[in-house]
């Protein structure tokens, strides 16, 4: 049996284009000094600390874990780095989770990030190998084709991305971390933004963010003493499947269905729909949104843009997506998957300030990477399991 | 008081291949047979284990993400429960014991790959170091490692302290398989169980660090009760024959046999893990200790402590 | 007082010999002789191209090859608008099932406007000058439209 877990500390950055404030030490020190304040924790308290990032040439370090043991008081403690592509901050999180559901540490300090403005990240997306042409251009080079695809799938009318990027960066406006804040966002301006990757439009993409996420995750008996309300681990999951396979469907990833069936079955979750109050969600590309309702059982296959149009996951409809303006409006990619992670959390513990669901009592977290093949997901929730 | 398991975890089967220089297979191809090596030692497929973790570098394949490609061959479909670490395949099976302890999972696949052949090993090597004031000078792996053999010379502590060879350079893969408890005796009549593992890691600044000694192969070793527990031999992970000394004082060794090795970077340590598995199992050995290491100069250590059904 | 340095750019240069593997090598001997050759996974008998070393779904070893006569449909695709070295912008890179392939490969499409680009488009590849092939992938210049009727959405709508 696992021991129960509980989110006691959250901490991020202020997301920006350029952090020249701070070193990388420097930028992940103030996330989790952060999420150690929120946990009443001092440095010396943490039992081993768990990092994720992007692939380390986005930065140029090599195994950062070795340069940042002193700047995340790791010596003399277990440091791991996780890499799972786009997902690392999620799977970071859960692979922290495991260290202390499994008994093995008390108190562990999860940390993800990425400092883009010291990494050329569209040199870094743009792989090209000898003896063949390279001709994705960026993620959305990746995505795009996806996207259309799944456009056609759903029969999905054009607007439902240009609707998503508006919500997302209207919520953005009330969280004081988020990078993108831009008061007079509106469908026009979205709109009239220049085409990228054809369907995907410039507004309809993430921007390139610095920034850092951590997470202090506690057993039992440390979080009922925790100063601030905690989020408890209803579930995690993690799935992976192959890049390129004969009977693959990037559109609608098995993994990601079958990683969501896992944490809502662990979370005791029959009705996602009902049961999760709102969910944090890794969309980098807005039409992302609907097809990940799909994916995570929130919408019958084909209808997870209906939902988007009807405004059901607006900050004050029936399941809110991305409450804190999600990847769209920050996105430093290590970090992008623990920061879903760490907004979920903040939900249900009643601490996300401006943009807080009210009631919030279960929410998902949901990371993804890779071209559509590494998933990781929680549910965290107000009540002990 | 050493750490109980609630739910043992045994080494059970494993796979291990490395030559000076892979030129012709790319990973996934070197991969391959290792991974169905290990699987078929004990009748296995992708659907009987629970959790698969690997450990390589991207920086050793020369591109970012490259370490994706690699589930090629492990067969993921359906999708499975997997993870990921860009260090020494031994963190990675640190990891899986972890991840075991959960209810329902009872078999890891741990896997570790790399071709440092394809790159300039000592250059890339830098790039671990701090990134605005030491990695710039590009001090290669090797004269870093001879800062440490120097240090150990003038402490006089050493006796003979061996030259700083080249860097070894060499490519390879290694799987082993993990099972807990029944299903461990289900696999094997000899599973080689895991009474302890544990790592630490100790600053970067090497300035401020004393080389001669290795303060977090001791505190490992000290968690999980390695220390004076009477192994009969230790293997462990030196990239340079110098480190091994320095390894084996921390260990406290005394009579211990040591068994010496470097291994392709990034599968290396868990090489160690394997040799010692393949010494319970072959019974050579009631109780052995295995050590991998990361980063220069012993930055980061791990010791694990295995033992025979009998021990 | 100068300006306090808050950035400072440190170049990296590794080099890297780069073998793409045997699998790839059998693909790209093939290629420079005008050839597109697939494999097949042993187990699951699906058709890869270009073939990776492994049929990932199996965790197996490619090694039948099975040559194709390079046309497909285009399951889905994108126009790019940024430019990168050697690809002017807007550039259309498409997903293509290669007849007999079981997934799809992605390649450039012309001869062709982008805003007429449609998803079941039959295409074929133009190949650059036979004098200039090499081994690589690039033999292929680019895709285009064949002129015959578009697949049927059935057919292709699981290929993406």
């Amino acid at each position: 049996m696992s021991d129960r877990v509980a989110v006691v500390g959250v901490g991020q950055t202020k997301y920006a284009a350029k952090r020249q404030d701070v070193s990388i030490a420097g930028l992940l020190r103030e996330a989790a000094q952060r999420a150690l304040d929120d946990a009443g924790m001092t440095w010396s308290d943490i039992d081993a600390v768990v990092i994720g990032k992007a692939p380390d040439m986005f930065e140029g370090v090599m195994m950062p874990e070795l340069y940042l043991a002193d700047a995340l008081g790791a010596v003399g403690k277990p440091m791991m780095r996780v890499h799972t592509a786009g997902s690392v901050g999620g799977s970071t999180a859960v692979m922290a989770s495991h260290l202390v559901a499994s008994g093995a540490h008390k108190k562990v300090l999860a940390v993800a990030w990425e400092k883009q403005s010291e990494s050329n990240a569209t040199w870094a997306l743009s792989i090209r190998l000898p003896f063949s042409p390279g001709l994705v251009t960026g993620a959305g080079g990746y995505f795009a084709p996806i996207i259309r695809a799944y456009m056609r799938r759903a029969n999905a009318p054009d607007h439902i991305g240009i609707k998503v990027a508006v919500k997302d960066r209207l919520n953005a406006l009330k969280n004081p971390y988020a990078h993108l804040q831009i008061p007079d966002i509106s469908e026009e301006m979205v709109r009239e933004s220049p085409m990228l990757w054809d369907p995907i439009r410039y507004l309809e993409t993430c921007p390139s963010s610095d920034g850092a996420c951590a997470i202090v995750l506690a057993e039992e008996k440390t979080a009922q003493t925790a100063p601030n309300p905690v989020a408890w681990l209803h579930g995690t999951a993690l799935r992976s499947e192959p890049t390129i396979g004969a009977g693959r469907d990037t559109v609608n990833p098995h993994a990601g269905r079958d990683c969501v069936k896992d944490v809502y079955a662990q979370a005791g979750i029959t009705d996602p729909r009902r049961d999760i109050d709102c969910a944090e969600i890794y969309v980098p590309f807005s039409w992302y949104e609907a097809m990940w309702l799909e994916n995570l059982g929130f919408a019958e296959e084909g209808t997870g843009w209906k939902l988007i149009d009807e405004g059901v996951t607006a900050l004050d409809g029936d399941l809110p997506i991305n409450p804190s303006g999600g990847v769209l409006s920050s996105n430093p990619i290590g970090a992008s998957g623990m920061c879903r992670f760490a907004e979920a959390a903040l939900q249900v513990r009643g601490m996300a300030g401006e943009h807080q669901v009210d009631g919030a009592r279960r929410a998902l977290g949901h990371a993804y990477g890779g071209g559509s093949q590494f998933f990781a997901m929680w549910v965290v929730g107000s009540e002990k399991p | 008081m050493t750490r109980t398991y609630r739910k043992p975890v045994a080494i059970v089967s494993w796979a291990s291949f490395e030559t000076p220089e892979e030129p012709a297979r790319n990973e996934v191809e070197m991969l391959l047979p290792i991974i169905e090596e290990a699987k078929q030692k004990i009748g296995i497929e992708q659907s009987d284990i629970g959790f698969t973790v690997s450990g390589s570098s991207d920086y050793l394949q020369g591109y970012p993400f490259a370490f994706v490609g690699a589930l090629d061959a492990v067969g993921a479909w359906p999708p499975i429960m997997e993870s990921h670490l860009e260090m020494d395949g031994a963190f990675a099976l640190a990891e899986a014991v972890e991840v075991l302890q959960h209810e329902g999972i009872d078999t890891a696949l741990v896997y570790a790959f790399a071709r440092p052949s394809r790159g300039e090993l000592d250059r890339i090597l830098a790039l671990q170091l701090d990134p605005y004031v030491v990695a710039p000078l590009w001090p290669d792996a090797r004269s870093l490692a001879g800062l440490q053999a120097q240090a150990m010379r003038d402490s006089g502590r050493f006796g003979e302290v061996p030259d700083v060879p080249p860097s070894v350079v060499a490519d390879g893969a290694v799987a082993v398989i993990l099972a807990t408890g029944d299903r461990a005796r289900e696999l094997t009549d000899r599973p080689a169980w895991i009474r302890g593992i544990d790592h630490r890691i100790e600053t970067p600044a090497l300035g401020t660090r004393d080389l001669t000694q290795s303060p977090s192969t001791r505190a490992a070793a000290e968690h999980i009760g390695a220390v004076g527990a009477g192994a009969d031999v230790a293997f462990v992970h030196a990239p340079y024959p110098h480190q091994a000394l320095v390894v084996r004082e921390a260990l406290q060794l005394n009579g211990t046999r040591v068994d010496a090795g470097t291994g392709p970077t990034m599968v290396g340590g868990l090489q160690r893990l394997v040799l010692a598995a393949q010494a319970i199992a072959g019974g050579e050995a009631k109780r052995a200790i295995a050590h991998a290491t990361s980063g220069h100069c012993l930055q980061q250590n791990l010791v694990a402590l295995l033992e025979g059904e009998a021990a | 007082m100068s300006e306090p340095v808050t950035i400072t750019e440190t170049p990296i240069k590794l080099n890297y010999s780069y073998t793409p593997g045997t699998a790839a090598a059998r693909f790209l001997t093939s290629i420079e002789q005008g050839r597109i050759v697939g494999e097949r996974c042993p187990k699951c008998h699906k058709v890869y191209v270009p073939p990776r070393g492994a049929c990932s779904m199996c965790g197996v070893a490619t090694m039948e090859g099975v040559e194709l006569d390079g046309k497909g449909t285009l399951t889905t695709y994108a126009v790019t608008q940024i430019p990168s070295p050697g690809l002017d912008a807007p550039y259309v890179s498409a997903w293509i099932k290669l007849d007999g392939a079981d997934i799809t490969s992605m390649f450039l499409v012309k001869e062709v406007e982008p805003a007429d680009v449609r998803l079941g488009m039959r295409v074929e590849p133009v190949w650059i000058d036979k004098a200039d092939f090499t081994k690589n992938l690039a033999n292929i210049a680019y895709y285009r439209p064949t002129g015959e009727p578009d697949a049927s959405y059935d057919d292709y709508k699981d290929y993406v």
